[in-house]
């Protein structure tokens, strides 16, 4: 009997607490502040790309607010851990929109965790601009969805423009992942800009992920003497076959991609005056880039990555739509992020009609005594 | 002149999976385990290498300490988890051995993380050129140290005390016990010495691509298995043999038909060894008495 009294004392404290919560909640929703919401995985094996975004997004928050917030409002900003989970995304989704009342979404920050809510953002019509996912596939057919990153493919024919302009490049070899879809894609693009500028690919060599020793394609591609070779691929084995290139004694210059970056801190030596293609480049004499450099050391005591530059860039467009856009609703901020024109740390940001970021700045960066140097930047057509 | 620089890019390949095939033939040839925890020692070996390093010691200290250290852990895992099972059906240590192997990868994770570490340089890369091929010195001295390690191996056993005790063991425990060998002592040993082997490919590893990693020791000690397998395992010189066969085999296939096939071939040479002359190239058909 004493259990079932305190059984029905609880359920009724609980719906109480609900309205309490509701009521309390849609207030200062409409008065104070403006809910947005970002996530990635700050935790796992991939957790200094989810770090950087958050910590980005916090930061840039930080300051709009301390610059008065928009039209007056604070934005009050959410942050939750995916792991890089898909199911986590959706929960996490779900929250931000059910409970913590956002009207956008910064996220995610890799490409399956924006793809898992895809769906989800689609039927609702929830703003969102990912920083960071690079799959074509995250905004196609979904309006609501829009992307502050250059896509593979656009680093690729960006990379090949600086090869041919630049370098004056008239024959390539491609060394690429065949086991990981970035690389390959890569791979392929660059390809194509350089079969459609009539020149020549001298080897095109696909190796596995469990590859260790290069040495078989470098004597390959040592044998056909090529003007360059491009290294789609991440920092990790990048830095292994360019040792493996040194040693061979190839004298050719390297071009790769924003995969390289973090290759010259353990490698320095090896990749000394090789070329890539990146979001950003730390030494850009730009003042917002080195505004946000600035700050970034400041609050975090660390150097911020492209990841991060993405995120602060995301969070300012978004602040600034809604501040266009005048109201909170979706309908008016998506439509404001369609008329996106903004420059950021990573370049102009403008959306096409998909919401991919359109004729983006592309850094050509080149290493040089373990530091980035910013070489030119370049627009694709 | 390309075909003969990619026989030498051959060479280095092969010299590292034929000191990995050493340690894991020998234990085969004296207890008849398939150790399969032994990739992972050597990824212990080049981990044990890569602290040694970073921590500015000199060459020698760097492969002295690194095979010390996983002599001792062979001799322990050996102790802990194949002993007991030593009078069970071989498959139970076949399984124990897979355990071991899983549980020392992760060990690894937890410990040192999932992301590559990268070795200090020890060893100055100074090619030697002549005309235009290229041998690395680090190709030369992985080389020099599988034959010089074949041989040392091939003399300790078959001309010392200790080796003819390893003998005896491999051909009947209970006898050689009742001739007073030590059994315990001489499997011990067994396993001190192909850890060591298992660290030095471990560490000329780690030396050659320059990362150690947790699941280093996977594939490599997979290859120096099927290397063991074609040389004749339990054959000391069969295995060098196996994994110069293996590493060549491995750079043709890369060179001349795609990167991709490369596994497929290697294993595939497994298969047909095995159906062909399942003692492999060395190996002698014995009759086994009923």
């Amino acid at each position: 009997m004493k259990k079932r009294f305190i059984a029905s004392a609880l359920v009724l404290v609980l719906i109480a607490s609900i309205f309490t919560f509701a009521g309390c909640s849609s207030k200062t929703d409409e008065a104070e502040t403006i809910n947005i919401g970002v996530f990635g995985p700050t935790s796992g094996p991939i957790a200094a790309y989810g770090k950087a975004v958050v910590d980005s997004v916090t930061l840039a928050v930080e300051e709009i607010n301390k610059a008065g917030g928009i039209d007056g409002k604070q934005i009050k900003l959410f942050t939750y851990d995916s792991k890089g989970d898909k199911t986590e995304a959706v929960n996490i989704y779900n929250r931000l929109k059910d409970q913590d009342k956002v009207v956008a979404i910064i996220g995610g920050t890799i490409s399956g965790e924006t793809l898992a809510i895809k769906e989800l953002a689609k039927a609702d019509n929830m703003p969102i601009l990912t920083p960071t996912a690079t799959s074509a596939e995250v905004t196609l057919g979904a309006p609501s969805i829009f992307r502050a990153c250059f896509l593979d493919p656009y680093q690729a024919a960006a990379a090949a423009k600086f090869s041919i302009d630049t370098l004056e490049a008239k024959s390539v070899a491609i060394l690429y992942n065949s086991e990981d879809a970035y690389s390959q894609g890569l791979a392929e693009a660059y390809k194509k800009s350089f079969d459609d500028a009539g020149l020549t690919t001298t080897n095109y060599i696909g190796y596995t992920a469990s590859d260790a020793d290069y040495s078989t394609y470098l004597t390959q591609i040592k044998d056909s003497n090529p003007d360059i070779i491009f290294l789609p691929d991440y920092y990790d084995k990048v830095g292994k076959i360019a040792t493996q290139i040194k040693s061979m004694g190839l004298t050719q210059v390297c071009v790769g991609v924003d995969g390289w970056d973090s290759v010259e801190i353990n490698y320095a030596t090896q990749v000394e005056g090789y070329y890539f293609v990146n979001h950003f480049a730390k030494t850009d004499p730009d003042e917002t880039v080195q505004n946000f450099i600035k700050s970034f050391k400041a609050k975090y005591d660390m150097e911020p990555n492209a990841l991060g530059a993405l995120g602060y860039d995301a969070a300012y467009v978004m602040a600034d739509a809604i501040k266009k856009a005048g109201a909170t609703d979706a309908d008016s901020i998506v439509k404001a992020l369609q008329a996106t024109e903004y420059k950021g740390v990573t370049g102009n940001i403008r959306f096409d009609d998909e919401g991919d970021a359109a004729q983006k700045d592309i850094a050509i960066i080149k290493l040089v005594g373990g530091k980035h140097e910013l070489v030119e930047k370049i627009v694709v057509k | 002149m390309v075909l003969i620089q990619q026989l030498i890019n051959g060479l280095q390949v092969g010299s590292i999976y034929a000191v990995i095939a050493l340690g894991y033939t020998m234990v085969y040839g004296i207890i008849k385990l398939i150790n399969f925890a032994h990739g992972e020692v050597m990824m212990m070996g080049a981990y044990f290498a890569f602290i040694a390093a970073s921590a500015g010691m000199p060459v020698w200290a760097v492969f002295a300490i690194s095979m010390i250290l996983s002599a001792l852990m062979g001799v322990f895992i050996e102790s802990v988890a194949y002993r007991p099972l030593r009078n069970a059906p071989r498959i139970s240590a076949l399984i124990t051995a897979i355990g071991v192997s899983l549980f020392l990868q992760n060990l690894a994770l937890v410990v040192f993380k999932a992301d590559p570490k990268v070795m200090p340089t020890i060893i100055e890369n100074q090619p030697i050129i002549f005309g235009s091929l290229r041998i690395s010195n680090i190709t030369i001295i992985t080389f020099v140290v599988s034959v010089v390690f074949m041989i040392l191996l091939t003399v300790f056993i078959n001309k010392t005390k200790p080796g003819k005790a390893m003998r005896a063991v491999s051909e009947d425990k209970e006898a050689a016990m009742l001739m007073g060998i030590n059994v315990n002592q001489t499997i011990s040993l067994t396993f001190a010495i192909g850890s060591a082997l298992a660290a030095l490919g471990g560490i000329l590893y780690g030396i050659a691509y320059t990362q150690v990693f947790p699941t280093l020791g996977l594939l490599p000690g997979l290859k120096a298995f099927v290397a063991a397998v074609l040389g004749g395992i339990g054959i000391i010189p069969g295995a060098m043999i196996g994994g110069f066969i293996m590493g060549f085999v491995e750079t043709l296939t890369k060179a001349y038909i795609s990167g991709s096939w490369s596994d497929a071939i290697v294993f595939g040479i497994l298969i047909v060894v095995l159906s062909v002359k399942p003692t492999g190239i060395l190996g002698k058909n014995i009759r086994e008495k009923v």
